[in-house]
């Protein structure tokens, strides 16, 4: 099967600003396919030039077998794009915003309803609502209607979620799992890594490059120092004082806990592990921090991300 | 606690556009120093009682303190005793960052020598001191935020109210952000902050969640996580937010 994106050495600048810098890489037909990074990173630009609103500068990128240097109409009429905050009309009502994109594709509400219904009925009593009246929620989900009603065979979707409370987000992305078991192929950008767990495959884009591609959970287990989740009640002294710690290679907050990397390589004996854990809350109850809690752990993608996004700074 | 520590102080607190009651009757107090994560669904009705808290909307109903002064007749004191910043809107994107912290530092009615010194004191606890001629609009998203967060300190105010500061920010740059919250909760500083990132959740000493309006349950993570027995703020937050959609 031939692959849904190909982009070969894709460069682009902006006056001395390299966004994207010889990036290369596939999307299989049919994936769901992840890009995290921060801010500046390029996924915008990427999206830009996938979508042919904006021409590289050197390498180039396919979409559906097509050139996007080349083949603009062939690709936009196949594209289902989300650009990032959404960009609706504001002063058009729900459905006037979809039955507007639906003209700009030459089709219909009624064609492309069967694609977009799982979205749109929690919409639909909402139709003559203005669409800067809705709640981030809901304009998520007019966006992502609006992107599949002229029935695309990829959806590229610019952190779709971003300013989406949990619950819908949750929902969103069951919708998405909906859409990719339908055969649709889907690029998606976010900041969330539980979002990006359910992804086929990752990649780690920081200045315009590719820190790392590959499964979310393969993504983990390149990390190659010891880590441990510390507990504690008084988390910003701990940040301090582990910070402090002679071993320290890093600290960070996480969820409930922080996460501390040590800084010697992996540990495989597990009585060299516990000597850690010992050492280590010993250190934190002779600082002031009767409470604290040390466990080993194992690394998930956000310390992943972390860690290549730190060494890459 | 008693009302003297506490910073906000909410009672009964109301409003309603038409028939539509946005915020109904939330009652809570944030005591000083406090870190106070402030969630709800979108469309729950966080961002109409921050705008009453900040002195921007007039309550329909209940009353509410902020730093101890009345939000419907002393709006002028509250506005000086508070920072704010938005995940919308915060710097303006068309000035420098140096010109974007004297704009501040003015419109706060700061001397001219605490606005040269303390320009001088962020720029350098921020890493910005290389780019103060920089146009806002050419630093990153992260950065941004950073510095709008330091910006909203600016004039020391009591309370800072943070609306989804971190959103569409990548996890190494939150956690930076995070690590100037907790800074300025240590240095007396109480925050009151919304976020969709339910990790952050568990980074507040209490957390509420809203729901239609409603204040739903309140309490350190580790309490609500208890009386709702899950293991995380997220599962809280889904099982209470996913009820009142249902009914949506």
């Amino acid at each position: 099967m031939s692959n849904a994106v190909e982009v070969r050495a894709l460069t682009k600048r902006f006056d001395k600003v390299v966004a994207l810098d010889e990036l290369t890489f596939d999307v299989a037909q049919g994936e769901l396919f992840g890009l995290v990074g921060p801010d500046g990173a390029g996924k915008s630009t990427l999206f830009r030039i996938l979508t042919t609103l904006v021409l590289p500068d050197a390498g180039s990128a396919t979409v559906l077998g097509f050139d996007v240097a080349r083949d603009l109409w062939d690709i936009r009429s196949r594209v289902g794009y989300m650009p990032g905050g959404f960009s609706l009309y504001p002063d058009l009502s729900v459905a006037e915003n979809l039955e507007f994109f639906a003209a700009v594709f030459g089709t219909t509400v009624e064609e492309g309803y069967e694609l977009i219904a799982p979205v749109y009925k929690q919409l639909e009593q909402f139709r003559d609502r203005r669409a800067d009246a809705l709640s981030g929620g809901m304009k998520q989900k007019l966006a992502l209607s609006c992107a599949l009603v002229h029935r695309p065979e990829i959806l590229l979707l610019d952190e779709p979620t971003t300013g989406v409370d949990a619950v819908s987000r949750r929902e969103f992305w069951d919708q998405l799992a909906t859409l990719k078991a339908s055969g649709l192929t889907i690029v998606v950008s976010t900041p969330y890594m539980d979002e990006a767990m359910r992804c086929d495959r990752v990649a780690l884009v920081h200045g315009g490059r590719i820190l790392e591609i590959d499964a979310p959970a393969a993504i983990g287990s390149g990390f190659e120092r010891p880590l441990f989740a510390v507990y504690g009640a008084d988390r910003y002294g701990l940040l301090k004082i582990l910070r402090a710690y002679p071993e320290a290679a890093s600290v960070c907050l996480f969820g409930d806990s922080l996460h501390f990397t040590a800084q010697k390589q992996v540990q495989v004996l597990r009585s060299a592990q516990d000597d850690s854990v010992a050492e280590l809350t010993a250190y934190l109850h002779a600082n002031g921090h009767a409470d604290a809690r040390v466990e080993p752990i194992a690394a998930g993608i956000e310390d992943s991300f972390m860690a290549l996004m730190g060494s890459a700074a | 606690m008693t009302a003297k520590a506490q910073a906000i102080s909410v009672n009964g607190l109301t409003r309603r556009f038409g028939s539509f009651v946005a915020v109904d009757h939330i009652t809570f107090d944030v005591g000083a120093g406090e870190v106070f994560g402030f969630l709800g669904a979108n469309g729950a009705g966080k961002t109409t009682a921050i705008k009453m808290l900040i002195g921007l909307l007039a309550p329909s109903d209940g009353d509410a303190h902020v730093a101890g002064f009345d939000v419907k007749t002393q709006r002028a004191q509250i506005r000086r005793s508070i920072g704010y910043m938005s995940q919308r809107f915060s710097l303006y994107d068309d000035l420098t960052v140096r010109e974007n912290i004297q704009l501040y530092g003015g419109i706060y009615g700061l001397s001219d020598d605490q606005i040269r010194d303390r320009t001088a004191t962020l720029l350098e606890s921020l890493g910005l001191s290389g780019s103060a001629g920089d146009l806002v609009s050419k630093l990153p998203l992260g950065w941004k935020q950073k510095l709008a967060f330091s910006v909203a300190l600016l004039h020391e105010p009591k309370i800072v109210f943070l609306d989804e500061p971190t959103g569409g920010v990548d996890p190494l740059t939150r956690r930076q952000f995070w690590e100037l919250i907790y800074a300025a909760a240590s240095r007396g500083t109480t925050v009151f902050v919304t976020t969709h990132y339910m990790d952050e959740a568990e980074y507040c000493d209490r957390v509420s969640i809203m729901v239609d309006g409603k204040i739903a349950t309140l309490g350190t993570p580790a309490e609500l996580k208890a009386q709702y027995k899950v293991a995380t703020v997220e599962d809280v937050f889904v099982r209470l937010a996913r009820g009142a959609k249902a009914s949506e």
